[in-house]
């Protein structure tokens, strides 16, 4: 029966995609040209937004320009990369560190941009990670890695990191339920012994650094997607879960099975009043806490040890559920913070609650029976309207300017737009293909800037030259200030671009930073001029330091080492103007390069197998002397005593 | 066509060496009148022409050597400029110890804080680039800061 079920739907969508898909190309902006000219930035002149992608299983975030595609910077942040040697210098290898230990790759899913007042302000970016559960927070003076903190009593951190209002709290609930605290048990005990939780992650206002502020016991359900509430809304975060049916094997079939499952509407302030009166539960675990220290430049990394854990049972009144059909996954609040609308995959309409009917439907307790003691509101009683032919396998959905919302249908590969209000269907176009998140900027935000959406494509297929079985991933803007939305460009992405977010480009540009100042480098090994350039050895480690300028480093011929020792290079970049890296790299290295921007200082360990003279070199062509900068390093022999020397131009 | 080419090409490289010719016989004649012309060539007044490009504008009075200020200078050059400038011996760019020989305080001061302008616009310092082939860039110091390196340059000038 399900089996049919599932094969009608695809076929359904299969039909409807060719449907589509022979009258798309009427839908490009009046032809190429003007596509064009839409997406044409002129050499030299700017984009009009940000935007920010996530990397997924890159494990990075990606900086676009939009309208025109362009890429303008891989921002590390759960991956090592080897070009800026994020996760490789001694510098910033503790920011990878978690209770598991160093983990050098993660999967990045939710870009999330700060709020001040429900919009935008342009002052840090959080993206989650989904394996080994984190949420990391960028600095978006500098676009680096700022901060990563562990969530414990997590797995498939997916519903993450989605922010309050006014960045009180970034949220993060569980994709997979797990044992909390963690212990064996047989899997099929699974109904008996598995939750899910939901993290609550307070941003201080003024350093945006993070603390669990209290997690949140929930039944074990796949807890998909979040969005904060807005306006009226602001109190409450609403959930998304699938899997009612508590299935631990064969989900395809088997968490598909209830005609409904749920959208969790908590209320955030009723729970921090319920941890403030002591009702949360300290809970011994362990996890990481890292940050960047910014006088140092040097991250730290801190093993927290305990956080406090909410059961609904001693919470009244702080979680509903409400009955959202079918195995929803995106779960969108609209500007006005009165509109819930849950992306029900397996669903034929897209069901939008009623904030306010929510409330009613509290006090007036229509309840549909309970999950261990949470209420179930009645579907009737809080929903606002339903979208009929949403297209098949209905995601997620943003909002524009105008009072319309647009979303993505994963089989039919199309993007609907309808009018909120009237749940009306007033366009769609098609994408390719498999639109997962789409983006318009400002789109989750009170105040949405409108103009644009993005259609974040899962498969790529036929649309750009071919590059063996591996292909890149696909974006596709899309111009929205007309009736009918018009597709302008396709441009490829890394890894898969889950969901993206934008932002206006003179937001970001005026706070842009171009230099660390060198006087206020506090890192142990900076060196502030070449006076302070030295080469010790403590035990049988060897520590240059040394300093980088155009064109040479300071010292440049270097001698005392042995076989056995753990060579430190600290390379400080003594330029202090905008765009003037330098690189470092040593013959044999077993980790990465270094690149160091001006005022840095930056660190990587060498080991030297046998004696010799090694030469290093600047990696980043820095000027016409360039291929100049380079020097040697003598290595002696293990028993030996060689007298350590560094000289520069002698 | 290609002949074309070719001439443009062949002009070009005459007006570039005269152009550069002149520079260099200006900077070392004294004909005011010559300057007057230099200066209107590469869109500069006379002041730009002997005291740079920045945000000096007029002549300094520099009074009596500062020995604090001085040291202050020295911990900045040495800090920021000691990568790329020795006193007494070329490095990445020229000696600093006789530099006021070659140039004056405004220069030098328009020269710290406004290096870029100073490279694409001023003709002895596109000289310098063409010697040096690397351009100076601005160490992120302040007016302030700038005239304690100078006061450090008028204490290693008397040391000569």
């Amino acid at each position: 029966m399900i089996k049919n079920k599932i094969f009608s739907l695809l076929l359904c969508g299969l039909i409807f995609g060719l449907v589509i898909t022979g009258c798309s190309n009427q839908q490009e902006a009046g032809g190429t040209d003007e596509a064009a000219k839409r997406v044409y930035v002129a050499p030299g002149q700017y984009d009009e937004f940000y935007t920010f992608m996530s990397g997924g299983f890159s494990g990075q975030v990606t900086v676009y320009g939009i309208p025109s595609g362009r890429l303008f910077k891989i921002i590390p942040v759960f991956s090592q990369d080897a070009e800026s040697a994020y996760g490789y210098s001694e510098e910033t290898k503790a920011m990878l560190n978690t209770s598991y230990g160093f983990i050098p790759w993660g999967d990045a899913h939710h870009p999330e941009l700060s709020e001040t007042d429900g919009v935008h302000d342009g002052k840090w970016l959080f993206i989650n990670e989904n394996n080994t559960p984190r949420v990391a927070r960028i600095d978006l003076t500098e676009f680096e890695t700022a901060e990563i903190l562990e969530l414990p009593n997590s797995a498939g951190n997916h519903g993450s990191p989605f922010i309050t209002e006014n960045n009180e709290y970034v949220v993060a609930s569980t994709r997979f339920s797990v044992p909390i605290p963690q212990k064996d048990v047989p899997i099929k005990s699974y109904k008996e012994n598995f939750n899910g939780t939901i993290s609550f992650i307070k941003v201080d206002k003024k350093t945006g650094e993070m603390s669990i502020g209290f997690q949140i016991l929930v039944p074990g359900f796949n807890y998909d997607l979040a969005h904060a509430g807005k306006g009226p809304s602001h109190d409450w975060a609403f959930f998304t879960c699938y899997n009612s049916e508590e299935a631990n094997s064969l989900l395809e079939m088997n968490a598909s099975r209830n005609d409904k499952d749920f959208i969790a509407a908590v209320d955030w302030k009723l729970a921090e009043k319920y941890v403030s009166e002591g009702k949360a539960k300290k809970v011994v675990t362990k996890y990481a806490h890292n940050y960047m220290n910014e006088k140092t430049q040097t991250a730290i990394s801190v093993m927290n040890n305990e956080v406090f854990i909410l059961d609904p049972k001693d919470a009244p009144g702080m979680i509903y559920y409400l009955p959202t059909p079918k195995s929803p996954h995106g779960v969108d609040v609209d500007p006005t913070g009165q509109y819930i609308v849950g992306g029900g995959k397996l669903s034929s309409v897209l069901p939008v609650h009623s904030f306010d009917k929510m409330i009613k439907a509290i006090e007036n307790k229509q309840f549909d029976g309970d999950v261990d003691g949470i209420p179930i509101l009645k579907y009737d009683a809080v929903i606002a309207g339903e979208v009929k032919e949403p297209g098949l396998g209905p995601l997620h959905t943003e909002f524009d300017d105008n009072g319309f919302a647009y979303t993505t249908a994963f089989i039919s590969s199309e993007i609907v737009k309808w009018k909120v209000g009237t749940w009306e269907v007033v366009d769609r176009v098609q994408t390719y293909y498999s639109p997962g998140h789409l983006s318009v900027p400002g789109g989750d935000t009170k105040k949405p800037w409108g103009k644009y959406v993005i259609s974040l494509n899962k498969i790529t297929k036929d649309r750009y030259l071919p590059t063996g079985p591996a292909l890149c991933q696909s974006a596709q803007l899309f111009d929205i200030t007309g009736d009918k939305m018009k597709l302008l460009l396709d441009f490829p992405t890394i890894g898969e671009p889950h969901y993206a977010q934008s932002i206006p480009a003179e937001l970001l540009m005026k706070n842009s930073k171009k230099i660390y100042k060198l006087e206020d480098n506090e890192h142990p090994y900076a060196a502030k001029g070449v006076k302070e350039t030295k080469v010790e050895r403590k035990g049988n480690e060897f520590h240059i330091t040394m300093g980088a300028s155009r064109s040479h480093f300071t010292p440049d011929n270097i001698e005392g080492a042995k076989v056995g020792d753990k060579v430190y290079f600290h390379v400080t970049n003594f330029e202090q103007d905008w765009d003037i890296p330098h690189g470092f790299a040593v013959i044999g290295n077993k980790n990465s390069e270094l690149l160091i921007m001006p005022g840095q200082t930056r660190t990587i360990i060498w080991e030297p197998q046998k004696v010799g003279v090694y030469p290093f070199y600047c990696t980043d062509f820095c000027s016409a002397l360039h291929q100049e900068m380079q020097g040697y390093i003598r290595v002696s022999a293990q028993n030996s005593n060689p007298e350590i020397k560094f000289t520069l131009g002698e | 066509m290609k002949y074309k080419l070719l001439v443009i090409a062949a002009v070009a490289t005459i007006l570039f060496n005269c152009s550069d010719n002149k520079v260099a016989n200006n900077s070392a004649g004294t004909d005011n009148s010559s300057k007057e012309k230099l200066a209107e060539k590469f869109g500069l007044t006379l002041f730009e022409l002997e005291n740079g490009i920045g945000p000096i504008k007029e002549k300094l009075i520099l009074g009596p050597l500062d020995i604090e200020m001085a040291s202050k200078g020295q911990n900045l050059f040495e800090e920021k400029c000691a990568s790329c400038h020795k006193l007494d011996e070329r490095f990445t760019g020229p000696a600093q110890r006789d530099v006021f020989e070659r140039r004056t305080p405004e220069y030098i001061m328009n020269m710290i804080l406004n290096p870029e302008e100073m490279i694409a616009k001023h003709p002895e310092v596109k000289k310098m680039l063409a010697i040096y082939m690397t351009s100076m860039t601005f160490q992120n110091v302040s007016q302030e800061q700038a005239r304690e390196i100078l006061e450090y340059f008028r204490k290693v000038d008397k040391e000569k």
